[in-house]
């Protein structure tokens, strides 16, 4: 197996993104992925059923797509990686069956990942031309913003990592990528990205949220209501120094548009967004520039799908300048769930001598994250 | 040669050959680690058959019946397997294969294969017999249907033998495939046969929160 520069394929099935990545190394060669995002718009949130049946239909038009795209064969591939958790359990599965039968049909070595741990290996890519993503569709406002990995610098360690989505909303240090990742904090109730979208449905917005609120939120006053803070408290900073929680905020939003709604005036829908969306990013980055003083890492990398949210971008440079703390935010096609991040995590792992891991790995929904490849062979 | 997986009920895997059978099978009946073996036994049955993918004429994936979160793993392997070795998918339903060990360990007539789809039903499938080439001879689709349907004297099928089943072999699956393309019977649809829509119900809106 070449070890310098490993071509590897990365399967990423966790939630409701199909995720096919392509690397070369740290080059990425292809970020495809096909979303079932439109599939859970009427319901509001992801649906795991529905998302396991769309991981079904797209795995293989996608693998044929990022393999054209990268222009190898798959007889080329040094090795495949695959999300083995934490997700979707049903979602999980699909990707990791998959992935298996891939590496014995082309009698490739195989490395299950850390879901999490990917997010945070997605900062080591840079595309061929060094400059933008080719693939990055949505993020062309993007391409000028210095803190993008577009840099050439590379990520240097220890490093806070701060991860939100969906599905997860977690804070890392990450001491070394494929050796030393510790947990800080993750949230105990909602996921940042869930209190988005519930605070949409209460607005009347459709899903997903983030979007939307990011949208009413411009011709709204952020410091118009004062939402509460989960866990900002002195009792809870004792406990829970780096944890999050959400569902608070979100009744307290409720509560606010029942009062009005009950006094027969309007919901100022543009103030409530505004302080919403002020207070989740207040406390994100409260706790993560927290952890970066508490251990004295000058770094923060930023991970997920929330990061896509300009407010908490801004908010993010701002503080980290203020504060003098180096902060690194990957292009947003490689923060939102896909495949090329946990290719990437593979080709450090394979870089770094890890063995492969053994094909009785199963899909693991809590996958904690300093499991940073699982049933390695050694 | 064909590889053959089916998860529709536990896990099982085989290599099989249309002159020389059963070349090599793994099966477990735990009807929840799929994602986790479904990958060694592919392995197993390649190395015990001493064979490599490139041997292969076909990948046989077993659609189902059978319930979603386990069914949908084998395709996977099945399809991804069959795109990495460049092979033909070649998609059976499962119920085909119970059909067809049955007819071949001396069944005659009419039989309704039945295996269970949990929450209180089953999926059910109904055979006339088996023709010159031992395939089943299938009356109609998998259904689903509470246990008591097939018991009601107005159904379609009542009062046909049946077989209740709680596995699915991948070496009679990939006979069923084998004997079907020699002699040129058509293969199933390549889409998993769920029976059931995903459990999803729109919500009325938000609660409200104060009293
Ligand atoms: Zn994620």
């Amino acid at each position: 197996m070449n070890r310098i520069d490993p071509l590897v394929l990365g399967i990423e099935t966790s939630c409701d993104e199909t995720g096919i990545g392509i690397v070369r190394g740290t080059t990425l060669l292809s970020n495809t992925i096909a979303s079932s995002m439109d599939e859970h718009a009427r319901y509001g949130g992801v649906v795991p059923e529905i998302a396991a049946r769309a991981h079904l239909d797209e795995l293989g038009p996608a693998i044929t797509a990022a393999v054209a795209e990268a222009g190898i064969r798959l007889a080329d591939l040094d090795a495949i990686a695959v999300t083995s958790g934490p997700g979707l359990s049903g979602a999980l599965m699909v990707g990791v069956g998959a992935a298996k039968a891939l590496a014995v049909a082309l009698d490739k070595p195989i490395y299950a990942v850390n879901h999490l741990v990917g997010h945070v290996g997605a900062d080591l890519l840079h595309s061929t031309t060094e400059t933008t993503d080719s693939t990055d569709s949505t993020d062309s406002t993007d391409s000028t913003d210095s803190t993008d990995s577009t840099d050439t610098e590379p990520l240097e360690y220890p490093t806070i990592a701060l991860l939100v989505s969906g599905g997860h909303t977690s804070l890392l240090l990450v001491r070394d990528l494929v050796s030393d990742v510790e947990l800080l904090g993750e949230t105990i109730d909602d996921a940042a990205g869930e209190a988005f979208d519930k605070v949409a449905r209460l607005l009347g917005l459709p899903y997903p949220g983030g979007p939307q609120i990011d949208r009413v939120a411009a011709d709204g006053n952020p410091k118009a209501i004062r939402f509460p803070r989960g866990l900002s408290q002195p009792k809870d900073m004792a406990a829970h120094r780096y944890d999050f929680s959400f569902s608070g905020l979100k009744t307290s939003v409720a509560r606010f548009v029942e009062q009005r709604q009950d006094a027969g005036e309007p919901v100022p829908i543009g103030d409530v967004a505004a302080s919403f969306r002020e207070a989740v990013v207040d406390i994100l980055l409260t706790k993560a520039l927290a952890a970066c003083a508490d251990y004295n890492v000058p770094r923060l990398l930023l991970g997920g799908g929330v990061i896509a949210n300009a407010r908490l971008r801004l908010r993010a440079t701002e503080r980290t300048d203020a504060a003098g703390i180096v902060l690194r935010i990957p292009p947003l096609s490689l923060c939102t769930d896909n495949g090329a991040m946990i290719a990437a995590l593979g080709a450090q792992l394979i870089m770094a001598g890890h063995k492969p891991s053994t094909l009785e790995f199963g899909a693991d929904s809590t996958l904690p994250v300093d499991q940073i490849q699982v049933c390695s062979a050694g | 040669m064909l590889l053959a997986i089916d998860t529709s009920a536990g896990t099982s895997v085989a290599v099989v050959d249309l002159t020389r059978g059963v070349l090599a099978e793994r099966g477990e009946n735990d009807t929840m680690r799929h994602a986790e073996i479904v990958g060694p036994f592919i392995l197993a049955c390649l190395h015990e058959a001493n064979i490599t993918p490139a041997d292969l004429s076909g990948v046989v994936g077993g659609m189902g019946p059978g319930p979603f979160t386990g069914l949908r793993v084998g395709i996977a392997s099945a399809r991804v397997f069959a795109l990495g070795a460049g092979k033909p998918l070649v998609p059976v339903i499962s119920h085909d294969a119970i059909a067809y060990g049955h007819y071949r360990r001396g069944h005659r007539g009419p039989l309704v294969v039945v295996t269970d789809a949990r929450r209180r039903e089953i999926y059910w499938s109904a055979y006339t017999a088996a023709d010159a080439a031992g395939l089943p001879v299938r009356a109609g689709a998998p259904g689903l249907a509470k246990p008591a349907q097939l018991d009601d004297p107005a159904w379609l099928h009542a009062g046909w033998p049946r077989l209740d089943a709680a596995t699915v072999s991948a070496g009679e699956l990939g006979l069923v495939a084998e004997l079907s393309y020699a002699h040129q019977r058509p293969f199933a649809a390549n889409e998993p046969l769920y029976l059931r829509s995903p459990d999803v119900t729109l919500s009325a809106g938000p609660k409200r929160v104060s009293r």
